[in-house]
């Protein structure tokens, strides 16, 4: 019997387990996140360094059509502020009555604006590589956070036997380690407000933060509904173990 | 089913309704006083728990239906609309995604506990091969449903397993056309994926029902595996195992949970939540772990069957991987006649107990091969050829083993009866 359910808790932790990567990835050095662990939550302030980073930098080629400036609420923008970064962007809308398309500028319920009009027109601008759309990339990488980090912070000089073609370049942690994107971040290159360290790490680790929201909005309330789910569960789990055994208690 | 004696009831409109449709009186006798051993143990949960989930699927998935779009343009984004701007909709989804995989924990769980104590003998046949028949129908609807979200994964994984069709001689093609709907994975696949994934579930539901009914004609097996001989041996099920049962879901649903909650996207692959493209293909190629161990045995069959010392092909290697893959799940078909022995519980058959753990340690193995890509090697060797050892211990297992073990076991005393046994356990105890 006790071999069985050995058996059984082996096989459980082998499903768990999961499946091996890429073997040529170099594994990305392993971070301490605010959102990890059961009880993780974002950190606001990083969240919104972050936007400021994934705005003046990575907008610039990557789109995330998946969120709307609506969405910056979640990560403390009022109203106001909503209605003024929307309408810093121009949209193309209609037809209206005439039947003629018009500009206008952004709304809340609009969708990030993209970079380019469409894939290849992001192709022909990028050297032929497709910047991804950055809505999921933390979902979409095995162990993303770190991975994204690893990426922006693992630029260095190839080895002296590696030659680069034009528009490439060298990262650490890119499977295959070349990368058609150049290093997008450097010291200084954007302003704080708050203080915080103007560095590339500090940079690297904001917009994940920021990314790491823009996958999956719901992470915080998910972990306090599961709490909830889980003590009831455990509660019931209790109740009935109770009730079985008073039951069971005259059967034999 | 109007013939039979109806039981009493106080309540006039329950009454009322028995006397005109006896649903009360069968439900009465098929789940209130429904004679069931009075000796399992926590093995015998796990029917009552896939049940459940069939059910979570069904109602998360009607759901999710209500706002997810068939169209290889829009079903990616209509996913994270869900996930986004449905009220509710990541957990739904969450339920849905991580549920498949708690159904066949439960499932697979239901099916060793079936084997181990000998539950598809004499005079249970029929009852096993509707459970095999609704594992098949589980198998074509998971896969089908992992192909809607329209990501990387649920493209390859769709363009690998539906390819295999084409194995088959003469028709392979023609099949692999029909599956498609057309000459590519596209639209026409998505769009009739979509209704057979709606339509699977209440395949199941029916199957479940004749698996139900011809338990409840053959009465439970009990891990001593020995037949009833009275009221001494048996509870009613209600209130006994009703409420067994639910203390057992519960702690189910609490690992379930666990993953919801804290790692829903521990048993998905994160290509998945890349938007399919027909023009990248991903480094590895992986389908959902439960389908692993099926996959490894594909992948082990890689060398053709011909006439030796020609070049005649009889069976190339991949019609070979193929009937090796559902080869495999055909066994289980005819498992109660490859297994003759008149002892049903491996508890008094201590030699087929070995045999079948060895084979749940080697269906875990094959899982680990079928993870792994293709060209990784272990201690050295290529992984095929360990595949190819595991898929031939599984062979071996149901082939071999089996049919010798049936002639040559002796197997230990059966005792008298289950009273007696579970008088003695306790008397043990005290």
């Amino acid at each position: 019997m006790r071999k069985i359910a050995l058996l059984s808790l082996a096989l459980l932790f082998c499903l768990a387990a999961p499946s091996a990567w890429s073997s040529e990835a170099v594994e990305p050095p392993q971070k301490d996140w605010s959102f990890d662990g059961p009880t993780g939550t974002f950190d606001r302030a990083a969240l919104q360094r972050g936007y400021k980073v994934y705005r003046e930098v990575c907008s610039a080629c990557h789109a995330m059509k998946h969120l709307a400036f609506r969405n910056l609420a979640d990560i403390g923008y009022d109203e106001g502020q909503i209605k003024a970064i929307a309408a810093e962007y121009t949209f193309v809308d209609g037809p209206n009555d005439e039947g003629d398309m018009y500009e206008r500028p952004g709304l809340p319920s609009d969708h990030f604006k993209s970079p380019f009009a469409n894939d290849n027109a992001a192709k022909a601008a990028n050297g032929g590589a497709l910047p991804p759309d950055l809505s999921l990339i933390i979902k979409a990488r095995h162990d993303g956070p770190n991975y994204v980090y690893g990426i922006l912070t693992g630029y260095e000089e190839p080895p002296a036997d590696k030659a680069l073609q034009p528009g490439q370049n060298w990262n650490k942690y890119m499977p295959g380690h070349v990368i058609a994107m150049a290093p997008p971040l450097s010291d200084d290159g954007i302003v704080y407000e708050d203080g915080s360290p103007q560095r590339i790490e500090q940079y690297a680790a904001d917009v994940v933060e920021f990314l790491t929201w823009a996958s999956e909005p719901s992470l915080e309330s998910r972990k306090r509904t599961g709490v909830k789910v889980l003590i009831f569960l455990m509660v019931m789990a209790g109740v009935m173990y109770a009730i079985k055994r008073k039951i069971w208690a005259g059967a034999h | 089913m109007g013939s039979s004696e109806r039981a009493n009831f106080k309540n006039p409109v329950v009454s009322w309704v028995d006397e005109r449709l006896p649903i009360f009186t069968l439900m009465q006798k098929e789940y209130g006083v429904f004679p069931t051993p009075k000796n399992f143990n926590y093995f015998w949960n796990f029917g009552a728990i896939a049940m459940f989930m069939l059910v979570a699927m069904i109602v998360s998935g009607i759901v999710l239906a209500m706002h997810y779009t068939a169209n290889t343009h829009l079903a990616f984004d209509s996913v994270e609309r869900i996930m986004r701007d449905v009220n509710g909709g990541w957990l739904i989804r969450y339920i849905h995604m991580n549920g498949a995989s708690f159904f066949f924990v439960a499932v697979y769980i239901h099916i060793f506990r079936g084997m181990y104590y000998g539950s598809y003998k004499r005079p249970r046949e029929l009852l096993w091969i509707l459970g095999v028949v609704i594992f098949l129908l589980m198998m074509a609807t998971a896969f089908i449903g992992y192909v809607l979200p329209w990501g990387q994964m649920s493209l390859w994984g769709a363009t690998v397993i539906t390819n295999l069709f084409s194995a088959i001689p003469l028709v392979g093609q023609s099949i692999v056309t029909l599956l498609w709907g057309g000459f590519s994975i596209d639209n026409p696949t998505l769009t009739r994926f979509f209704a057979l994934h709606y339509l699977l579930p209440f395949v199941i539901f029916a199957v479940v029902f004749l698996h139900v009914w011809a338990l409840h004609v053959t009465g439970s097996n009990n891990p001593l595996g020995i037949d009833t001989k009275g009221p001494q041996d048996t509870l009613p099920f209600h209130p006994y195992y009703t409420m067994k049962d639910t203390f057992g879901l519960a702690v189910f649903l609490i690992i379930y949970a666990v993953f919801i909650f804290y790692m829903p996207n521990a048993l998905g692959h994160p290509d998945n939540y890349i938007p399919a493209n027909p023009l990248v293909t991903p480094a590895h190629i992986v389908p959902e772990w439960y389908f692993l161990p099926f996959y490894a045995m594909l992948r082990a069959i890689t060398f053709d069957i011909g006439i030796p010392f020609t070049d005649v092909v009889i069976i190339d290697a991949k019609l070979l991987g193929v009937l090796t893959m559902f080869g495999s799940i055909a066994l289980l078909f005819v498992l109660p006649w490859l297994d003759s022995h008149p002892i049903r519980s491996a508890r008094f058959r201590p030699l087929f107990k070995l045999f079948l753990l060895a084979l749940v340690v080697d269906f875990v193995f094959l899982g680990y091969v079928g993870s792994q890509p293709a060209d990784a090697t272990f201690l050295g060797l290529s992984l095929s050829y360990f595949g190819l050892a595991g898929t031939v211990y599984y062979y071996g297992f149901f082939l071999v083993a089996l049919p010798w073990l049936s002639k040559n076991e002796k197997g230990r005393e059966l005792p008298a009866s289950i009273h007696e046994s579970v008088l003695n356990q306790s008397k043990d105890a005290h």
